[in-house]
Order: C-alpha cells, then structure tokens, then sequence
C-alpha cells in the first residue's frame, strides 16, 4: 500500500474493468461496489454469497482467502463479515485484494460455510464462530479454537461483552 | 563435680557445640550444592522467552552459574521461570507442571505479564499475574527485561537459598479456577 | 496395527505453547491435529480500548523478534486514513530497521532448528550473532527486542553517526559466517537425512491452503509484498527473492539463509543512500484518523501480515484486525506431516516457523 494515496477523482483503470466485470455478471446480487487503488470492496446479498464466491473461483481466478473478518454492529443489529481474497497464480493481479462482504441479522447469525470453495478459510471461520457466535453452515469442524474449553459468556468480540477487568 | 544442675548446662553447650559443628556446615554443604545446580523447566511462554535465549547463549552465559538448559523430564528441574503472560487455557497446565516438580522447587516471576498483568491486564483471558496459582519468590518487572536482570534475579534467588533452611515446607495456594 | 493418540505439548522444549494431537500407527504418523490457543491473549479486543498511539507497543508484542515489520501495515493502516506523507529520511530509517529485524528473527529461527534437530552449536552460534545486530538496533532505537520505532508519521528519532559503520562492520563478518553456516548445518549429512524430502508441501497445496511467508516461496511460488506492492522506499532498492522447487524442510531452512544475505545488502545500500531531511512530521499528538477503513499489508520475516482497521471517528479504534503469517500458515501443519516418524516431526514442524504467540494473538 503506498503511502501517499493521491484523492483520485477518476476511479483507476484496472480495477475499475474488473469491478464492471462483477457488476455485469452478478447483476441483482451486489449492493455495492468501492474501488480504491488495488482494493475492492463488493458487497453482496447473504443470500448469494455461495454464487459470488464461485463466481470469484472460477472466473477471476482467486485462488486462496487471506482472512475472514467478522464485525459487530449493534446499532444496526447486524454483523458484517468480510473475506479478503487474493490470487498467486496471475502475476499481474498480485497486488490487487478484493474484500467480499455481507451482512446478516445478529439475532440468528447463520450463513453457509467456503470451506469447500476455498479450504484456506477453515481456521478463520472456526475463529469468527468463536469470537463472535456466527455459525457456518457445512463447516467440516466447527469448534473452539483459542478460548478455554470451559468458556461460558457470551463471544468475546461482541460491542455487549463485558469485560470482567475493566 | 556432676549433678543435676551442670550435666544440664552441660549438655546444652553439647548441642550448640554439635550444632555448630554438624548441622550448620550440613545446611552450607546442602544449600551450596543447590545454588549451583538450579535447572529450568523448559516453559518457554510468549514475548520474554526471547531474553532467555540470548541469556543462555555466549555473552550472558547463565551456565556459569549452573543453570543448565537441561532439556530432561520436569521430575530433574528445581525452578520454574514464568517468562510471559499465563491465560486461562494455560493456567491449570502450569500448575500440573509446578506439582510435578520435586521438592526444593522455586519460581521466578520474569516480566511484567507474569507479575500483575502487564500491557494485557484489562484482557479477558489473562490471569492478573501468576501468582494467584502459584508461589512466587523471585519478582521481576519489564517489558522485556534485559537479560542481565535475568542474571539478577538468579543471584537473589541464590542469596535466598544460602539463608534458608535445609527443609523448608512450601505454602501452596490452591489453584484459581 | 495399533492406533494411539499422544498430545504433544502444551509445554515441550521447543519455542511456545502450542499442542499438537497426533494420531499414531505404531510409530508412523496418521493425522495431526492442531491445538492452538495457550497464549490467547485477545489482542483484538484490548486494542479498541487504546487509542492509536497506546496500541503501538501493544501490536509489536505478538512476534516481539521483529518488531518493526509488525508495526508496518500498522502505520501504514493510520496514515492511509489520515492522509499523511511521511519524509523520505524516514522511511529509509524504516526500511533499515525493518531488515534488522528480519535478520535477528531468521537467526532465533536457526538457533531453536538447532535445538530441534540435536545440533548444540546452532543454537549458540546464532544467539551470539544476534548480538551483533541486537547492538545495532539498541544504539538506533535504545531497546534491545521491542522498540516501539515506528509511528504514524516517521519514526521516533534519527540515526546516530557511528551506525553506518558499525553496520558494515557487522554485515562483512556475517557474510563469512554465513559460509560458515552452510558449512557446518545445511550441508551437514546428518541434517540433510532429516530433512531433505521431508515434510514436502506441493505447489497446488500451497495455493490452496494460502500460506506465505518462506513456506510459499519454498514450494515454487515467487510472491513477496516487498516486490509485488512496494511500501516505503523497496521500489528503489535492488534485491532479489530466494525461490526453490522442492518444498521440503531443507529448502525451507535455505530460504532464510538466502533472504539473511539479502537483507544485509538492504541494508547496505540503505545506508548508502540515505538523504537528510526530517524523520518524522510533527503531529502534535493528534492521532485521530477520520471515519474510514483499509487493508494493509507487508512483509514481516514469517510471511506477509495485514491488518483491517476500521474508524468511526474516536480516539480508540473501532476494529482492528491483525492478520499474522504464523496463523496463515497453521494449516499447512497437517499436510506436511502425513506419513512422517514421530521422531521427524520436530525438524518438520519448525520449518513452517510458526511463532505460537503470534498465530494466537
């Protein structure tokens, strides 16, 4: 990431290309697009994201997922969660991340598991669960990875968690 | 002439005389044999564990002071040093490792994680310092602490088995849950 | 044919607390199951009750050996939403550091391989060439490990006059150490038998599982933040990448010697080229980034670590996510170790250079 990002006024030329690619072919499922230099961010319905990430895989070649994020927002009542892709096969797509995100309903967080689009994402989906109660469906082994086996409040990660230090 | 009165004080300059001769050189023998030879159990936990091994590397040789990096089973180890932040995952294992340790056994408390806390204090997983499982003897702060206070708490602790008694029965608290 | 569970750790002669649960056939390996978690210290969480300037020490501690590269995408991350240009001096100074770093951290890595393997004097021989640049570092920066150099708008002071000497002095004996090196460790026929062909990850596994770091340059794929998105001033250095086909633990133990060489010449030229000028903008103590967010990204000595920084506008952050090599590449320990001995698990393990404090944060 450079450290002087110019405020451009014209988005830049590659991302924007492959931002209208995804607009075209995934017309009714996005919500909307950002673009930056070498980041995009698309946001998707949760009901697609099963179609988009296929759509990732198969036609703009990623071929690994650097982290699954997951956000609380309670004033929406909502969670956001973010996969961040990246591809090493194509040389010239190297620096290029694109963030596929979503949100669902805090109340009941379910949404299916990538696990077996892309298997790079099994460690942070087992986090996300953990950390902030977001349960993927068709996780192979969907478990505490880094809280005590004895854990009984609710996820950490949450806006409501009370600290018992603080 | 003996009668009651001196065979008493008699017998009681005997003991000190025996005292002196016997039990005091007895505890400096002892206690000699146990400063030289204090070998670490191997508990390598987080940011601190970094100074341990530049502190039994070449230019601040622990060795000379007999602190073997014996990699051996915790049954052969006298001190336990806590190098890091312990949580509560870990906690009961710690302590499993301390009740394995033979008797004298010592701890050293090394950094300020495992003295109170330190830059994790307000975390939801930490222990406040381990010494609500544990028995501390030695305290030492930093963030890492250079390893030369490693060296020095090594020779406090020395300082502390030299004064003390040949048996000396431990109070151990009772494990955090 | 009989099968056995052994928990191997949490406690275990080696760096960390990290357990792995193997299932044994006789002395053969069948699975291996990672158990990661014992040095959780819920980084994350404390972060957003810190504001900008308090979290610096706090995201240098999960891989305390080098420092200044965890610290990168950190000030980048704040910088990128205030919109800040950070002198040229400056980032020269960070570049140095950062490469410093890389140097120490690949010797502490060689120095526990040491342990790992049975080879006493790789262990010591490593611990006291740190010292050489551990010295270097203390006279820029006045710690030894942990020292919270960086910050958003430059670094925290300038480089005294003695060090560009000292550090060609220590980079020329090192380089005829590390002939050394290859002499009596990479090319010792006994580490060669626990190594070579050993805990093999192929090129499609490696891409499929995300790794990075040396654990992906090792297995064929040539990737490195430093090359494909420069940051600071690596647009105008001239290095190379260390990449090797076989994906074994030996090829992985000769990329960190190759990338050791390639930081010295860095750091040389670094050096060299350094101009004058102010190291760091005067902020006046107001670090409060606007409403935004952003993903940066580097490359710290185990792989490329990245952080997600989310502001609403306050004084502490409202979500800061850190990313780390150790725990991008945690998957990749049980592909690597199928159908080993229990007896070349160690050497195979440490290859991956997985840092436990850090994958757990």
């Amino acid at each position: 990431m450079s450290e002087t990002p110019k405020i451009k006024h014209e988005p830049p030329k590659r991302e924007k290309k492959i931002a209208d690619n995804i607009t075209v072919k995934l017309r009714k499922d996005i919500l909307e697009i950002e673009i930056k230099p070498k980041r995009i961010k698309v946001k998707v319905k949760p009901e697609s994201i099963k179609k988009a990430a296929n759509f990732f895989k198969n036609k703009l070649n990623i071929d690994h997922v650097a982290s699954v994020s997951g956000i609380d927002y309670p004033n929406d009542n909502e969670i956001e969660i973010v996969y961040h892709t990246g591809t090493y096969k194509h040389k010239d797509l190297s620096d290029l991340v694109i963030a596929l995100a979503f949100r669902i309903s805090r109340e009941t967080p379910k949404t299916p598991s990538l696990t077996e689009i892309w298997p790079s994402t099994e460690f942070d989906e087992r986090e996300t669960y953990e950390m902030l109660g977001v349960i993927f469906e068709g996780h192979p082994k969907l478990e505490k990875l880094f809280l005590p086996e004895d854990w009984d409040d609710i996820p950490p990660l949450r806006k409501d968690f009370k600290n018992p230090r603080r | 002439m003996v009668n009651g009165a001196t065979s008493n004080v008699f017998t009681g300059k005997l003991n000190q005389i025996l005292e002196y001769s016997a039990k005091a050189p007895l505890r400096y023998i002892i206690n000699w044999g146990r400063i030289y030879s204090l070998w670490p159990v191997h508990l390598e936990t987080a940011c601190c564990s970094v100074e341990w091994g530049a502190v039994s590397g070449p230019r601040f040789d622990v060795e000379r002071w007999g602190m073997l990096g014996a990699f051996g089973a915790m049954r052969q180890c006298d001190v336990l040093i806590i190098l890091g932040t312990v949580n509560r995952k870990m906690a009961p294992r710690v302590k499993t490792i301390y009740d394995q340790m033979p008797e004298p056994r010592y701890v050293i408390a090394f950094g300020a994680c495992s003295v109170s806390g330190g830059l994790y204090f307000d975390s939801y997983n930490v222990l406040p310092g381990v010494d609500t499982i544990l028995p501390v003897d030695i305290y030492m702060s930093g963030c890492p602490p250079r390893p030369e206070q490693l060296l020095q708490a090594l020779i406090m602790l020395q300082n502390k088995i030299r004064a003390s008694k040949i048996r000396s029965k431990k109070y151990v608290r009772n494990t955090e849950n | 044919m009989s099968e056995l569970t052994v928990t191997v750790g949490p406690q275990h002669p080696g760096s960390g607390h990290f357990a792995l649960i193997v299932k044994l056939d006789g002395d053969k390996i069948v699975e291996v199951i990672p158990d990661p978690g014992y040095v959780h210290r819920g980084d994350e969480k404390v972060s957003e009750n810190k504001n900008y300037i308090q979290n610096i020490p706090h995201f240098e501690r999960p891989a305390i050996l080098d420092a200044s590269n965890m610290l990168f995408p950190y000030v980048h991350a704040v910088e990128d939403l205030m919109k800040l240009e950070v002198p040229v001096r400056g980032q020269y100074i960070r570049v140095i550091m950062a490469e410093l770093n890389r140097i120490i951290s690949h010797l502490y890595y060689f120095a526990i391989y040491g342990i790992f393997v049975g080879h006493s004097t790789m262990f010591m021989w490593p611990v006291a060439d740190r010292e050489h640049f551990i010295d270097l570092a203390q006279m820029i920066s006045g710690q030894r490990v942990g020292f919270a150099f960086l910050l958003p708008g430059g670094v925290r002071n300038d480089i005294p006059e003695a060090v560009k000497e000292r550090a060609n002095e220590a980079c020329n004996y090192f380089e005829k150490r590390l002939i050394e090196y290859e002499r009596i460790f990479m090319n010792n026929p006994i580490f060669e038998k626990r190594a070579k062909g050993m805990g093999i990850l192929s090129k499609e596994d490696a891409i499929k599982l995300g790794v990075v770091g040396p654990t992906l340059r090792a297995s064929g794929i040539k990737s490195d933040i430093r090359k494909d998105e420069p940051y600071a001033v690596y647009d105008k250095l001239d290095f190379e990448i260390p990449v090797s086909k076989d994906g074994d633990s030996w090829a992985r133990a000769w990329i960190h010697i190759e990338e050791m060489r390639q930081s010295m010449s860095i750091i040389k030229q670094a050096l060299k080229d350094i101009p004058s000028g102010p190291v760091k903008l005067n902020l006046r103590g107001q670090v409060r980034p606007p409403p935004g967010e952003t993903f940066t990204r580097a490359e710290s000595s185990r792989g490329a670590v990245s952080f997600y920084l989310i502001s609403n506008g306050g004084m502490t952050p409202y979500r800061l996510r850190m990313i780390t090599p150790s725990f991008r590449n945690l998957r990749a320990i049980s592909h690597i170790t199928k159908g080993l001995l229990l007896a070349d698990l160690p050497p195979a393990f440490w290859s991956l250079d997985y840092w436990p404090v850090e994958a757990d944060r």
